[in-house]
């Protein structure tokens, strides 16, 4: 079934009762082509992509819960492409790109809202860092621009600029950057994929591998076992507990972040503000709620919530930059677990198991690397080999020496 | 305007009375009002506007749960969007507006949403808006977005101060109804310390909104007589307007209290106060919130739930119609009847959805059984209800009661999932309480008064039992059991028209269909598809029938379909109160340096460097720009001696037997062999092997070493310090101490830094070129014997010192250094200064060190020992770190000389594109350089070392300039180090 | 959270700084011919339990001491708190 705006008419005429599901409920198969372990953003775009791309449709995503339970549905709905490294930056600039034609792609409305990410600088050092980052963008093909104090002022007139502690500079600027209805970006990659003849199988745990002399042959699941020539996990947050099944431990820890939002209010934030001095990011949903996030709580957890000295500290950050939000109320507090790797970014890789894939580790940046992440993990799971701007996301970089290290943070999660 | 449904009795002051405005129109009330109990008084039905379709709404609850009844309160920069009107007191000049419409709340041209509803059901947004592709940023969501959320920010920094504060007992209660009360009663007469919080600004709870009888006196009474016995204990903590939002681990509690909304003005008093509730236990007893059914156009304004309905008549004095209809699938809502003929108020009729029910108590009354609303009529609000059996019914107010449901939000705070009781119709808290949780009363689904104050007293018992006190006897106040039983209605069959089951946005029965109909089965599918229960009353009446009802078009049980969870804050809470105390330069403390107050009085210029205050540079009379005086404390540093405040280093005093084999763990380098009375540089790494820090280390004896740090990393050096001592070298007799608030240091740098250092330093001390050479340390006395550190170290490159003293004396030391080199010519500098200079020198700081950084790409490979063990070491040696090709530290000047460089340019050949697969590189630092006389840089490009002369491009396309250097040696000034060593 | 700390009693968890899996206690032989796998496992493999883990706290804002928590990754429940330097290996790292 084909959306549009004559679609919704049609069908509001006729009283909205010819909607058809967005997705079915098979029943797993015995065998797959491949099966993509986790229905989350990440997982249901490989799907996609494996589908529309490459063609290869037999193919399963299980997920433990409902589609979208994991931190596809926990974020804070960033999308950018403003990353410093030449071995993250050009992955970051293709997923923006799909990002851009997501809407046609799926014929999905996600919301890809292209209002601008500013990220704010408080000194001389930080605005020299920042001006490295912008030209490294630029020179992987996306956009930045560099603003003064009276630039920053321009877009974000309420800012604390007369008391503040740490006085605003300036900021960098990338206009593409925005916010997507992260639900709708599950829900369009699902719907797309099923469509193609992918089966979305929800409430199926996986529980065990089964691999024989080196290679992995399918998996075991709470719905029976099923088989696969290639297994491809994709359950960022939970990955370490997936993978010691197949008796792996990774370079990875799980960390709680905690995000906020708002009570709905009339449009004040023009895009996404990033405040360089505190630990906060903000943006405004569609309908309204400033949405909001800093920093991790810090320690291992699974508990999917955190605890007040981060909820104080991101605020303390709100009222110190922008003050005229003191009246306004926080609505909802919550907690994703975070695949936080020891450089701070991610894997798409082959594991040392023939026939399992592992994609993960994307700590806290995963929601703007779902296309490009679906897109890479597609492409090595058809070809056997890595995408071009994926290449170094591998398990073995850190015994190579080739960490991938955006904030020089060095082998320290909970501080990337 | 009087009030017009005024009527006698409540618990309101008629001897105060209170003028407020609402949409510009002045009413009044009396002291203990809210503004809801206000504006029903005097007959105002129309309160707002919803969030989606723009429909007329009013008063729907009498609490926190509200939906509809949400308001923009006071004005200016205190304005206050999406206030709940039901639990806004009343205050003199209260200003209050409705939200979320444009044109008047009568005429709101919005409301065409609703004509067009049929078009906008659940996610129809997903579905449309995507041609043509640039329509979406331009046109459709400007569109949505102006016409979603609800009320407005002033866009004024919020004028108030928030405050946070810290609270311990032995148990917290939660809520101060009748179990609430009764368990603080029996705690607090055992000696139990117990704070007992309350939402409401009056202690009681239901007992203040029924007519009912505790104890042979009413229950508003008898819970006055509890509040002043608990206020007479001294281990008794009694906190009105508190609402507990929220549990945390280990016994941790989060409460706003609200000090002066109720007021006119703070009058500088803290508006909110954020405590955090230390409380090893807890009884949570905060009763339970009615919720509605779903039938034709339930969202009307006059349609209420019917225990709001009773609150209002019976608290506040005001009824909020004169003919009342009621419509109940339970005993409860017979209650309202009952309290409305109590009143004389005339009840239209009594619709009781249950067949199986006892003959009617009132038989004046108009009964149906078996029947159920079907639809609501009247426009603006309601003029009259058709039945399922077609009877029209004229009324202007409907008492809805579709049962009630437990709050037991906070059992869920940290995982705890609730259990499904068909007897209720409800969950109630499953057994995985929070530890240290007791529930009582109606939150447990004990749903009668007897059994509320019965379970409380019990809650309150148990809490004395466990902490070890002599439990009182049972003493439970003598009150009826009302009968409480229920028969699940969710929906009305045969209703007509739209039904709401999320009434702030806007979620009808259709929306839940058709959720299930597209396949968003799962509860958490179905609110995040419709957008049930996601407003700002957080679902408090919506989440439970939203749930039944997609167990219903799915065939299932509802504890099959799923549950309802809850996350903090129980109500939304004030980003002010969460950051109290972070405006302007509350965010973080300030560190001042020893000179601070010289260098303010000399007219410094500061900046920020972590949380120090550090002089920037010194104007004189006559300097406009920054450049200027920078550059002419450089080249007076340079040709004669300039001194600068550095305490802000890190200063890490090391002693013990094992100091010297502790600092080879530590640095790359050997510290074992460094002689008593030297310094030496040290490098130290991560154990990754990439640069963590650098600075000095002085022996000042044989057992006892003091390390300098970067301002940066004095703190994140101590920690990782204290790890190698603590946890790897256990073993090793050293102890660590940061000194770095306790000395104060100044660099004193210059040709004539050692003359002026002679004039201080007291006699007997030898600081002659010969007995204090470049990198000597020692202790002596200044000033005629103040104890100092004197360290011939230079970061200028020049001949310099730095001298410490103990803190105290730094603002004297800084006004002597000064007077004593008058006659050189002296001249203070600061951070800019120091910064041309180190850049001339070649020596990296922060923009240097990223944490990206190896030894090698320093040029220090060699300084990282493989003789013995150090941190990091093991792991620099990695193959892709030590392959050919790194990135290496090198210095850059324009060809063109008269061009300025740009730090943060990027590296690529001549002739080259600007893309990624060119970038060679990176300049790190810039300045101009006054020795010099041109622009000079420092960065990193690949295989440097290797390429000194060669040209390449600077390329800086953020900032368009594109400027070609030659690459040189990092060190501009005096690369031999001869002037050092003078 | 609340720590409770061996010689200080229960403490604010916020009065801490976190590191990480305390098997960075066990820091490997330099000397050792596996040194380098040694090394490279030890600092950046984890086993990330989900359930019992313990975990390095250092008492940032209190007596600097580095303690050994026990807690469990699922519920943030506390079942054990020791020092360091207690619970150190007795292997040195002497030079």
């Amino acid at each position: 079934m084909r959306y549009s705006g004559f679609r919704v008419i049609m069908e509001g005429l006729r009283g909205n009762t010819g909607w058809q599901p967005v997705w079915r409920e098979p029943d797993p198969k015995p065998e797959y082509d491949i099966i993509i372990i986790g229905g989350g953003g990440h997982g249901l775009a490989t799907a996609h992509y494996l589908a529309g791309t490459h063609g290869i449709t037999n193919v399963a995503v299980l997920e433990k819960g409902w589609l979208g339970s994991g931190n596809a549905g926990r974020n804070t709905t960033i999308v950018r492409s403003n990353y410093l490294l030449p071995d993250n930056q050009p992955f970051y600039e293709l997923s923006m790109k799909l990002w851009e034609g997501l809407e046609q792609d799926l014929n999905y409305n996600a919301m890809m809202s292209q209002r601008g990410i500013v990220n704010l600088f408080h000194s001389d050092a930080q605005r020299d860092a920042a001006v490295r980052r912008g030209n490294a963008m630029l020179m992987a093909g996306a956009d930045a621009v560099l603003l003064d104090q009276d630039g920053i002022r321009r877009m974000c007139p309420w800012l604390d600029y007369d008391n503040a502690r740490f006085p605003i500079h300036g900021g960098l600027l990338q206009p593409r950057a925005g916010t997507a209805r992260h639900d709708a970006v599950v829900w369009g990659y699902a719907r797309a994929a099923d469509a193609r003849g992918v089966d979305l199988i929800q409430n199926c745990e996986v529980t065990g591998f089964h691999i024989e002399g080196g290679t992995c042959r399918g998996v075991e699941t709470t719905r029976g076992p099923i088989r696969a020539q290639k297994v491809a996990a994709c359950v960022a947050g939970s990955s370490s507990r997936l993978m010691s099944q197949a008796g792996m431990r990774l370079p990875i820890e799980s960390h709680v972040l905690q995000a906020f939002v708002s009570e709905g209010l009339k449009p004040v934030l023009p895009g996404v503000v990033t405040f360089g001095a505190g630990h906060l990011y903000i943006s405004q949903s569609d309908k309204g709620g400033l949405v909001f996030g800093g920093n991790l709580d810090g320690y291992n957890s699974y508990a999917q919530r955190g605890n007040l000295p981060v909820v104080e500290d991101v605020c303390e950050g709100a009222m110190a930059l922008m003050p005229m939000i003191g009246r306004a109320r926080l609505l909802r507090m919550w907690g994703g677990v975070m695949d936080m790797s020891m450089d701070g970014s991610p894997f798409i890789c082959k594991t040392h198991i023939d026939g399992l894939y592992f994609n993960g580790g994307w700590c806290y940046g995963g929601f703007k690397a779902t296309p490009g992440s679906g897109y890479c993990y597609a492409h090595l799971l058809a070809t056997d080999q890595p995408h071009p701007v994926a290449g170094a996301f591998r398990l073995d970089r850190f015994t190579r020496g080739a960490p991938i290290d955006e904030k020089g943070e060095g082998a320290q999660p909970n501080l990337h | 305007m009087t009030g017009t449904n005024r009527i006698p009795g409540g618990l309101i002051d008629r001897d105060k009375p209170l003028g407020f405005t609402f949409n510009g129109r002045a009413f009044q009330g009396f002291a203990g009002d809210t503004l809801a109990s206000a504006l029903i008084a005097n007959g105002q039905r129309l309160i707002g506007r919803s969030f989606k379709y723009h429909r007329p709404r009013g008063i729907f609850t009498a609490g926190p749960e509200e939906p509809n009844a949400l308001v923009e309160l006071r004005t200016g920069a205190s304005q206050e969007p999406n206030t709940r009107a039901t639990t806004t007191e009343l205050f003199e000049g209260l200003n209050a507006r409705s939200q979320n419409h444009r044109g008047s709340l009568k005429y709101d041209i919005m409301a065409v949403n609703d004509l067009f509803a049929r078009f906008l059901s659940a996610g129809f947004y997903y579905k449309t808006f995507m041609w043509p592709k640039s329509f979406w940023e331009r046109v459709y969501e400007p569109i949505i977005r102006a016409s979603a959320g609800l009320g407005r920010l002033s866009m004024q920094a919020d004028p108030d101060h928030y405050d946070k504060g810290f609270l311990h007992c032995d148990v917290l209660i939660i809520g101060a109804g009748p179990a609430g009360l009764q368990a603080a009663l029996s705690a607090g007469r055992a000696g139990v310390r117990v704070i007992l919080a309350d939402e409401d600004f009056r202690m009681g709870g239901r007992l203040n909104a029924e007519r009912c009888e505790v104890a042979g006196t009413g229950g508003a009474t008898w819970a006055a007589a509890a509040v002043a016995e608990l206020e007479s204990m001294g281990n008794v903590r009694l906190m009105t307007r508190t609402t507990v939002y929220g549990v945390f681990d280990h016994g941790i509690y989060g409460a706003l209290e609200r000090n002066t909304d109720h007021l006119p003005d703070a009058a500088g008093a803290p508006r909110q106060t954020l405590w955090r509730i230390y409380a090893g236990r807890s009884v949570l007893a905060t009763g339970a919130t009615e919720r509605s059914v779903a039938f034709g156009n339930n969202d009307r304004p006059g349609v209420m739930l019917a225990g709001a309905v009773r609150a209002y008549v019976n608290r506040y004095g005001a009824t909020p119609g004169r003919r009342v209809a009621v419509f109940t699938n339970n005993d409860d809502g017979w209650r309202t009847a009952r309290d409305l003929r109590a009143h004389g108020i005339e009840i239209a009729a009594v619709i009781d959805s249950r067949t199986d029910t006892a003959p009617n108590p009132f038989p004046e009354v108009k009964t149906l059984f078996g029947e159920a609303v079907a639809e609501t009529c009247g426009r603006g609000g309601l003029r009259e209800i058709i039945t399922t059996g077609g009877k029209r019914i004229s009324a202007d107010c409907l008492a809805v009661s579709g049962g009630w449901t437990p709050n037991l939000h906070l059992t869920c705070h940290l995982g705890g999932k609730p259990v499904w009781r068909d007897d209720l119709a409800a969950f109630v808290p499953g057994n995985a309480l929070p530890p240290g949780m007791r529930v009582a009363g109606a939150a447990a689904g004990q749903m009668t008064l007897a059994r509320c104050l019965q379970e409380g007293d019990a809650a309150g018992r148990a809490v004395a039992e466990d902490l070890g006190r002599a439990a009182p006897a049972a003493n439970v106040p003598k009150a009826t059991d009302e009968p409480a039983g229920i028969t699940a209605l969710w929906q009305v069959k045969g209703a007509r028209g739209r039904c709401w089951v999320d009434l702030q946005n806007d979620v009808t029965t259709k929306d839940i269909t058709l959720s299930h109909r597209e396949g968003f089965r799962s509860v958490e599918h179905l609110k995040r598809y419709t957008t049930l229960g996601m407003a700002t009353d957080q679902g408090k009446t919506s989440n439970l029938p939203g749930l039944a009802l997609m167990a219903e078009a799915s065939g299932k049980t509802i504890p099959e379909t799923g549950t309802t969870t809850f996350r903090p804050p129980y109500v939304p809470v004030a980003i002010g109160a969460f950051g109290a105390g972070a405006k302007g330069a509350g965010f973080k403390p300030v560190r001042l340096t020893p000179s601070h107050e010289w260098a303010r009085d000399r007219g410094a210029v500061f900046t920020e460097a972590g949380q120090w205050l550090r002089a920037q540079w010194y104007p004189q009379p006559g300097e406009t720009d920054w450049r200027t005086s920078a550059n002419r404390e450089a080249q007076t540093t340079r040709n004669a001696v300039g001194i600068c405040d550095v305490t802000t280093l890190g200063k890490i005093d090391i002693k013990g037997r094992d100091a010297a084999a502790f600092l080879n763990l530590v640095y790359t380098n050997g510290f074992a062999k460094l002689p008593v009375g030297k310094v030496r540089y040290g490098l130290m790494l991560r154990e990754d092997g990439i640069v963590y820090d650098d600075g000095t280390t002085s022996r000042l004896g044989e057992n006892h070493f003091v390390m300098t740090t970067t301002t940066a990393n004095a703190g994140l050096v101590y920690q990782r310090l204290e790890f190698a001592r603590q946890c790897l070298a256990a073993h090793l007799d050293v102890h660590l101490i940061s000194v770095t608030d306790g000395w104060a240091q100044f660099a004193v740098a210059g040709p004539e830094s050692r003359a002026l250092l002679q004039k201080i330093v007291d006699a007997g001390h030898d600081i002659s070129n010969a007995a204090f050479p470049y990198m000597a340390c020692g202790e002596m006395t200044v000033c005629g014997g103040i104890r100092a550190r004197l360290f011939r170290i230079s970061f200028s490159g020049e001949l310099a010192y730095e001298i410490a003293v103990p803190a105290r004396y730094g603002d004297s030391m800084i006004r002597a250094l000064i007077a004593a080199g008058e006659p050189f010519g002296v001249a203070p500098y600061g951070t800019e200064a120091l910064g041309i200079m180190r850049i001339e020198k070649g020596h990296p700081v922060a923009a240097e060190l990223t944490g990206q950084t190896t030894a090698r790409m320093l040029g220090m490979a060699r300084m990282v020992s493989d003789k013995k063990d150090c941190i990091g070491n093991v792991l620099s040696r990695r193959p892709e770190m030590t392959a050919p090709g790194q990135p290496r530290l090198m210095g850059f000047r324009p060809v063109d000389r008269a061009q300025m460089l740009t730090a943060g340019a990027h590296f690529i050949a001549r002739g080259a594109e600007a893309v990624t697969e060119n970038d060679q590189g990176w300049m790190t630092s810039v300045a101009w350089s006054p020795a010099l006389g041109h622009s000079v840089g420092l960065g990193f490009i690949a295989r440097g070392e290797d390429r000194i002369g060669e040209v390449v491009r600077a390329w800086d396309g953020l900032r368009k300039t594109d400027i070609e250097v030659e690459i040189v040696s990092a060190h501009f000034v005096d690369p031999e180090g001869e002037r050092l060593r003078a | 959270m609340i720590i409770n700390h061996p010689l200080l009693g229960p403490r604010d968890a916020a009065e801490f700084t976190y590191l990480g899996d305390a098997s960075l206690l066990a820091r490997p032989d330099w000397q050792s011919e596996t040194a380098a796998g040694d090394f490279d496992a030890w600092l950046h493999l984890r086993d990330n339990p989900a359930g019992e883990h313990r975990e390095l706290w250092f008492h940032e804002q209190g007596d600097r001491s580095w303690l050994i928590v026990t807690r469990n990754t699922l519920t943030h429940e506390i079942t054990g708190v020791e020092m360091a330097r207690d619970g150190a290996p007795a292997r040195g790292t002497d030079t």
